[in-house]
């Protein structure tokens, strides 16, 4: 029956309506924006709020009053503490908007007015503490020798590039279909494909296709940005990196096509989106480490397919290893991309 | 013995004969047959036992006001709804059994189908086109519905018109046999709907079969062998125009010649919301 088929000059199906795709997305120049600068921004911004951690300064308010100077030439002596000044009055508010880390109120000897959950108020407390009674005249019994070790991999930074490259597989896919198709729906361009020869499997796999395509693109910015301009050190290898992120892809291109089945208009679309990926944001440890949940809901982080695809990059980038030590992230990650494709094309609304 | 035996050979002849002659009839006659289709929606019967056949060549128009049934009629024998109960037999073949085959051989038009606005009207024939083993090349479907000088305009900035032949030409990519418009020229201007008519004709005289939906009588006039009224999901009159326009009987005719319309009007007591 194959050697019968003319198409006239056209490709194969799966093709046209991928190129259709791709079209589509490359003429919506808003698309463009957000799949490709979204993510710069959003290191850049990341980059500026957490720089290096551990010569952190803390930050040091004063109490009015007699001996407040004495202790302020004492903390501008100390390493790491740097001194804020505050209007009088405002020392309260400060103190509980994080503005300053701890208050020192002079008595005698003095107190430290800190709220100790903070961590960067412990640590103003340890270093205020150790500046203030050394200018007291403490001695030290002995100085430990300190080996101060910056290694490139292990900043926050470093371990946060690999999440943003997470969160841009699953926001691009998962929002890219989920639009074009909820459009296509209102439009009532699916009906007219199914009232088509069109395979509706063919369509279904050419949105996933299409969304592949530019995958090059959202999960190398990110990356390039992060190697050239911040210094990330890829350690595994690039084609390791490049299968995770495709199959990280077909995750969430499945995972769109359901959250799209059904949906007939924009708000109820967004509503779904936001439903399966906030949590994800939240739960898969993109900002900082999904092991501060919980062990009672780790099974359940674990078996996000964002925790998946963030975990196999930080595996493979900044630990270095292969396709086999990621083949249980991989896994997941294909149960997701499979079981969505297949419950999508058995629920999707055509007409 | 002898001539027992050469009486059955005759009778087994005859009956094959039959069974030939038969087949073709089947082959020639059938466009269309549906057979007391119905279809509900909650408490509201959109389709109420619908029968009607239409033979292979003939163009067959559903005339009806707003909410007649005609469009969920005509989804249903397109395939893309299914019936509550009913009979439904295109180009001989069921929807059941078939639906991979009637696709290819069937060209459909949708009643307010928004193509793809960023893809241009040629990406879109080469599109359509490709879901079907056999038909015109993109060239032929441009020229046909006169689009050449658009082949490279998105389909966003086409005028209604324009949208309209395109959705035809869509239709068309896979050579047809049989065609189902539902409302082709609602909303079109006149020289737009004349152009469709003629493009229309052309098909018809190539052989092809079409099944519209309109509630123009003027187009039904133009363009059908044969109407059926709707109302209420049912089938209130059927024949060629002339035919029912005769059956208006000589008061009125008295007035002014008398058009389909003064049909409708006078079946349905509605009048036609023309928009």
């Amino acid at each position: 029956m194959n050697t019968s088929i003319d198409r006239g000059g056209s490709w194969h199906p799966l093709i046209e309506l991928g190129i259709a795709r791709l079209r589509e997305f490359a003429r919506e120049p808003e698309a463009i924006f957000w799949a490709f600068i979204f993510p710069i921004l959003m290191s850049v911004t990341l980059a500026i709020a957490f720089p290096g951690s551990g010569n952190k300064p803390v930050i040091v308010g004063i109490e009015p009053g007699d001996g407040g100077n004495g202790i302020r030439a004492a903390l501008q002596r100390a390493p790491g503490v740097t001194i804020r000044d505050m209007a009088p009055g405002s020392e309260a508010r400060a103190l509980r908007e994080g503005e300053v880390h701890l208050l020192v109120v002079p008595t005698s000897p003095p107190t430290y007015r800190f709220d100790p959950a903070r961590d960067e108020s412990r640590v103003a407390r340890l270093l205020v503490d150790d500046a203030l009674k050394n200018a007291a005249g403490r001695t030290d019994p002995w100085t430990a020798r300190e080996d101060a070790v910056q290694v490139p991999g292990s900043r926050y930074v470093d371990w946060l590039i690999p999440g943003i490259v997470g969160l841009n597989i699953m926001g691009t896919s998962m929002w890219g279909i989920g639009f074009s198709i909820v459009q296509a729906r209102m439009r009532k361009l699916l009906k007219r494909l199914v009232a088509s020869p069109m395979r509706k499997r063919e369509y279904l796999l050419a949105q996933i296709g299409g969304r592949l395509v530019l995958l090059a693109p959202e999960a190398g910015v990110p990356l390039v940005f992060g190697v050239f301009i911040l210094g990330l050190p890829i350690r595994g290898s690039l084609l390791t990196v490049s299968i995770v992120c495709l199959v990280g892809a077909l995750a969430f291109g499945g995972i769109g096509l359901l959250t799209a089945s059904r949906a007939r208009t924009f708000e109820a679309i967004s509503g779904l989106m936001n439903l399966s990926m906030v949590p994800m944001w939240v739960l898969s440890g993109v900002f900082f480490s999904s092991a501060n949940f919980p062990q009672a809901v780790q099974p359940f982080i674990q078996a996000l397919p964002l925790t998946a695809l963030i975990d196999a990059l930080r595996s493979v980038v900044l630990d270095g290893a292969g396709l086999a030590g990621v083949a249980r992230e991989l896994a997941i990650l294909g149960g997701w991309g499979v079981g969505g494709f297949a419950i999508a094309l058995r629920i999707f609304r055509w007409t | 013995m002898r001539d027992e035996h050469s009486g059955a050979t005759a009778c087994r002849c005859l009956h094959f004969a039959f069974c030939i002659l038969n087949y073709r009839m089947t082959v020639v006659v059938t466009g269309v047959i549906c057979t007391n289709l119905i279809k509900t929606y909650g408490d509201l019967v959109a389709v109420d036992r619908l029968s009607f056949q239409v033979p292979r060549g003939e163009c067959f128009g559903l005339l009806g006001p707003n909410g007649a049934g005609k469009t969920t009629t005509i989804e249903i024998l397109e395939g893309l709804l299914e019936p509550d109960a009913g009979e439904v037999q295109i180009l001989g073949l069921t929807w059941r059994a078939n639906e991979r085959e009637l696709r290819q051989r069937i060209g459909v038009q949708l009643q307010e189908t928004q193509l793809a606005e960023k893809l241009t009207v040629e990406e879109t024939l080469r599109l359509f086109r490709s879901f079907y083993h056999r038909g015109r090349t993109v060239d032929d479907l441009l020229g046909l519905v006169e689009l050449e000088s658009k082949r490279q305009s998105y389909v966003g900035k086409l005028s209604g018109g324009q949208k309209q032949r395109l959705a035809v030409a869509c239709a068309l990519a896979g050579h047809p046999d049989l065609l189902f418009l539902d409302e082709p020229t609602t909303g079109l201007d006149p020289q737009s709907r004349r152009q469709l008519w003629q493009l229309l004709g052309e098909f018809r005289t190539q052989g092809g079969t079409i099944l519209l939906t309109t509630h123009y009588m003027d187009e039904a006039e133009t363009l059908c062998d044969r109407v059926a009224i709707v109302d209420h999901g049912k089938v209130i009159a059927e024949g060629s125009p002339r035919e029912l326009i005769a059956t208006l009987g000589a008061p009125r005719v008295v007035t002014h010649q008398g058009t389909l319309e003064d049909v409708f009007v006078g079946l349905t007591g509605r009048h036609l919301r023309e928009e």
